[in-house]
């Protein structure tokens, strides 16, 4: 199968390699740049556990093939914390309100929730709880992770 | 110090490498020289296979191998799965062949494995492998396939009846005789897969010159799998390390031993080579155990006070098409009726019956949640016979606090008598109705009514047995450096085990949480273990951690005494140090205590100790099984146009003894009810008539979403065990099991003009509209 050159900026970092066309962004992320932090939960695009930040947006890393990704902005759950290793708000929060259990989903919910409260850290309950209904946790039944959302909004807003 | 830790909300030690994306699940693993397995799967659902041709497959460039049935190892004790649970009641045994030889049973059992350079290459070899097929009798809906004469899910069998059991007691004949009135009552009971974020992964990594195999799988009970690996492929356990990483979630169907586990193990041997398989969502459809279908019918006995005499019917449970995990489901659905209700009189047989679906095994709850949903449908139609409020008829039959030790007179799987051992039923009851306000709510309900809106509301409660032994063992051991190492035998799928294992040793230890690390899940780091289930975690590891700790004080002091020529009654272990009481100046620390252990330093032990290191291990548990319980209040709101249902608030008391972090039993619990929530209205597993699944991805196959659900008020008592001395109670399932019931009675309530009878779940809006429009086609 014919392999394609891509290169991109992964948290900071230039990160390049060979690909078949049929890799996704996901694969490419942990297999190619060993960034084992995105999490494939279903590969059809609906669990949410694979999401990513591409130049600003959140998307699912399984819908999502590398080569459309080249020469792209992507942030991964690695990326998420300041440089010195500062949690960013999100995290502190998921911690603080026992948004986690097996942490198989967090990455996904992170990231979805990091652009989200990126465009506006003012946001309600509900438009919270719309913003992850594409995200699938089967451990925490949400309650942790919409207090963790409110919570790091609240900061977000300050900043 | 001198910190509280059992009973505080202490942040979870988990949590750190989790949010930062350092997990190591079993997918993140990647070894030197690593290959990647695939599975062809079969396609009907029952039918005569012939493989045809592997030539293309195995031609293919990066192919390292296929394997078929043909092909496994002739060393393997038996090319069939070996049973997990045997059992001398299981009438009919069947378990599949680790690759299909000649018949298939369901769709999505394995036919073939390739092994190749890349998962993309393992795959499109899949594709090349030729298969013939000739259809077999399909047995898809349980109820044909438990007749005599219903489609055969294996042709070698006579019947689809795997085994008959049966909970007995009272005088059942005699109560419906003397009783004022009978009701009698039918409905399915369908619940979903395990659905954890992370599918099922194994990874072998054999080691050709040291002679050992290392399996990571993401399993719930690694050394269940050393059993059956060790067992299936004639190899020493010694030789086989089975490691759980970072598990992804496992609510039951991770627990059991999977035909993967012993192919990957297999495979590794052969290649001498690291061996990966990943299970793809698809496949967590059609080859991962799930729950599915009981049918149950009942007849009730009661006095016309409400006061319920007798039971009895029968439960066909379909087993899906093997029975690899026992008659684990078919018990546990059994032994825990009548649940919280004094009920003196109730014999209730169980069929568990194949079918040519995906194999059964339990999730979350295991067949409590469907004991208790009977209960507390069997509870709301009685009260609803003889106009009686749910709650007060709830109040009538429970259990009430000057019964405990309460005996029901059902016996656990290992025959001893069923004990409750404490609790507050009726006190439960009563908080949740005042937090919920119950009293207004029906106010509320009726005007609400008068304005066509369809408010209901729907109680439950549950008993749970938790904490099972007989161990799940806990060595804590101090290094030279002052740091303690707890290793355990109890896996972990995100519970939060380690930290409650830290914050009972950091007690009774008197140092910092940080201090401690914990080793879980690896069957290298502990020699015995169980597993992750049956809400027996807690239990078990909290009673050996401290007493492991304990030990280790008693052994610190000792040791101190000599060397500080005190006597032990004059010291006292705080802050990492054993001190002389009245002159803190005098003290020698842990890390000091454990270098003299070593007996390089001091050449020998010292007189009375008669093991190294400042460590113990403790096996303790339960004296017998503690019971957890609850009761749960669901408000809801049914869209009688739609057919949309809006949960309106969610309200749980809960009492799993004394409580070692509140925040991770919330936890627990919310969880553990939002996963009863998609049981009552949204997880389905479909499958047509000729057996295809028709609900293999998360579009088709609904979970609850954020958006869906309500807030979960949760509120505790604590009535402490005295199975056990530190009065602990398990609490991983008890939010699941009462939660079905409590939306169920909510939702039926709310259509109480319409008098639906909801007869099955998860109740979708189409079976809304069929009950609204039923029940009027009838009055008109």
């Amino acid at each position: 199968m014919q392999e394609h050159e891509v290169q991109m900026h992964v948290n900071g970092k230039v990160v390049s390699g060979k690909v078949e066309s049929r890799t996704h962004l996901g694969d490419f992320l942990r297999q190619s740049a060993g960034l084992t932090g995105t999490h494939l939960g279903c590969e059809h695009g609906v669990c949410g556990a694979c999401t990513v930040i591409v130049d600003g947006d959140a998307v699912r890393s399984c819908l999502m093939l590398a080569v459309q990704a080249d020469n792209c902005e992507v942030t991964t759950i690695e990326g998420i914390a300041e440089a010195d290793g500062t949690l960013h708000p999100l995290q502190e929060a998921f911690r603080n309100n026992h948004a986690l259990q097996c942490g198989f989903c967090t990455a996904g919910m992170i990231t979805s929730l990091h652009a989200f409260l990126s465009e506006n850290p003012n946001r309600s309950e509900t438009e919270i709880r719309e913003a992850i209904s594409g995200n699938i946790c089967r451990c925490t039944g949400y309650q942790g992770i919409v207090s963790a959302a409110m919570e790091a909004a609240e900061k977000l807003a300050k900043r | 110090m001198g910190v509280r830790q059992i009973g505080a909300r202490v942040q979870r030690v988990e949590d750190e490498h989790l949010i930062r994306g350092d997990g190591k699940y079993v997918d993140d693993i990647q070894l030197p020289g690593m290959a990647y397995a695939a599975f062809l799967r079969s396609s009907m659902a029952h039918a005569k296979i012939k493989i045809t041709d592997i030539s293309a497959a195995k031609g293919l460039p990066g192919v390292y191998a296929v394997l078929t049935y043909d092909t496994l190892p002739s060393s393997l004790v038996s090319k069939t799965q070996l049973e997990t649970y045997p059992a001398p009641i299981i009438k009919q045994s069947v378990c599949p062949d680790l690759l299909a030889s000649e018949e298939v049973a369901h769709v999505g059992q394995a036919i073939a494995m390739v092994v190749a350079s890349s998962r993309h290459i393992a795959e499109d070899a899949c594709e090349l492998i030729q298969v013939d097929y000739t259809a077999l009798s399909v047995a898809v809906d349980v109820v044909e396939a438990a007749k005599p004469e219903g489609p055969l899910a294996h042709s070698h069998l006579k019947d689809n009846i795997a085994a008959s059991i049966e909970t007995k007691f009272g005088d059942v004949e005699a109560a419906f005789s003397e009783c004022d009135d009978t009701l009698k009552l039918k409905f399915k009971q369908h619940r979903g897969g395990c659905h954890a974020m992370e599918c099922r992964g194994v990874l072998g990594d054999w080691q050709q010159q040291l002679g050992e195999l290392t399996l990571y799988s993401s399993t719930q009970c690694p050394y269940l799998v050393r059993r059956m690996v060790s067992r299936q492929l004639d190899c020493p356990e010694s030789s086989i390390r089975v490691i759980a990483p970072d598990v992804g979630g496992g609510f039951g169907p991770k627990a059991g031993y999977y035909p993967e586990e012993a192919l990957i193990a297999i495979a590794t041997k052969e290649l001498r080579r690291p061996v990966k398989w990943t299970e793809d969502r698809r496949e967590h459809f059609t080859a991962t155990n799930q729950q599915r279908d009981q049918i149950w019918e009942l007849e009730v006995g009661f006095k016309k006070t409400g006061e319920i005499t007798a039971i009895k019917g029968h439960v066909t449970h379909d087993s899906g098409a093997f029975l690899n995990y026992g008659l684990l489901l078919s018990a546990t659905t059994l032994m825990p009726l009548p649940g919280p209700y004094k009920i003196k009189n109730l014999h209730v047989t169980l069929n568990t019956v194949y079918t040519n679906t995906v194999s059964t095994s339990p999730v979350r709850g295991a067949g409590r949640p469907n004991a208790a949903y009977a209960m507390d449908r069997v509870i709301d139609a009685v009260a609803r016979h003889l106009s009686i409020d749910p709650a007060d008829m709830r109040h009538i039959n429970l259990v009430k606090n000057e019964d405990f030790p309460y005996q029901p007179g059902s016996k656990h799987r290992n025959g001893s008598m069923m004990t409750y051992d404490s609790g507050d039923y009726t006190g439960m009851l009563a908080m949740v109705k005042e937090m919920a306000d119950y009293d207004n709510f029906r106010q509320e309900q009726k005007q609400a009514r008068a304005n066509g809106k369809y408010l209901g509301i729907g109680l439950a409660c549950f008993i749970e047995d938790t904490g099972m032994g007989p161990y799940e063992g806990v060595n804590v051991r101090v290094d030279v450096t002052g740091n303690v190492i707890a290793s355990t035998g109890a896996a972990s799928q995100g519970q939060g085990h380690a930290t409650v294992i830290a914050q009972v040793i950091a007690e009774e230890l008197d140092i910092e949480i940080n201090k401690i690390r914990v080793e879980s899940g690896d069957t290298g780091k502990f020699p015995h273990g169980i597993g992750a289930i049956g809400s027996r975690t807690g239990v078990n590891v909290g009673l050996s951690a401290n007493d492991a700790s304990s030990q280790v004080k008693k052994k610190a002091l000792k040791l101190a005494s000599i060397l500080l020529d005190k006597n032990e009654d004059t010291l006292e272990l705080s802050d990492g140090a054993v001190r002389v009481r009245s002159d803190s100046n005098q003290f020698i620390t842990l890390a000091d205590l454990a270098l003299q252990l070593s007996p390089a330093v001091a050449g020998k032990l010292p007189d009375g100790f008669d093991s190294a290191g400042l460590e113990a291990v403790s096996y303790l548990s339960s004296d017998y099984m503690p019971h957890s319980s609850g009761a749960n209040i669901a408000k809801v709101e049914v869209d009688i146009v739609t057919g949309g249902i809006k949960i309106l608030d969610y309200y749980v008391v809960h009492d799993c003894g004394r409580i070692l972090n509140p925040m991770i039993v919330d936890g627990q619990i919310i969880g553990g009810v939002v996963h009863g929530i998609g049981n009552a209205m949204f997880e389905q597993m479909v499958y047509d008539d000729a057996g295809n699944p028709m609900t293999t991805n998360y579009g088709d196959y609904l979970l609850p979403l954020a958006s869906e659900m309500p807030e979960i008020h949760v509120a505790h008592i604590e009535t402490p065990s005295p199975a056990n001395p530190m009065g602990l109670k398990g609490a991983g399932e008890g939010g699941t099991i009462p939660a079905i019931g409590a939306m169920i009675n909510a939702i039926e309530d709310a259509l109480t003009p319409f008098d639906a009878y909801i007869a099955q779940y998860p109740v979708t809006p189409e079976y809304i509209l069929e009950l609204v429009d039923s029940e009027k086609i009838a009055a008109e």
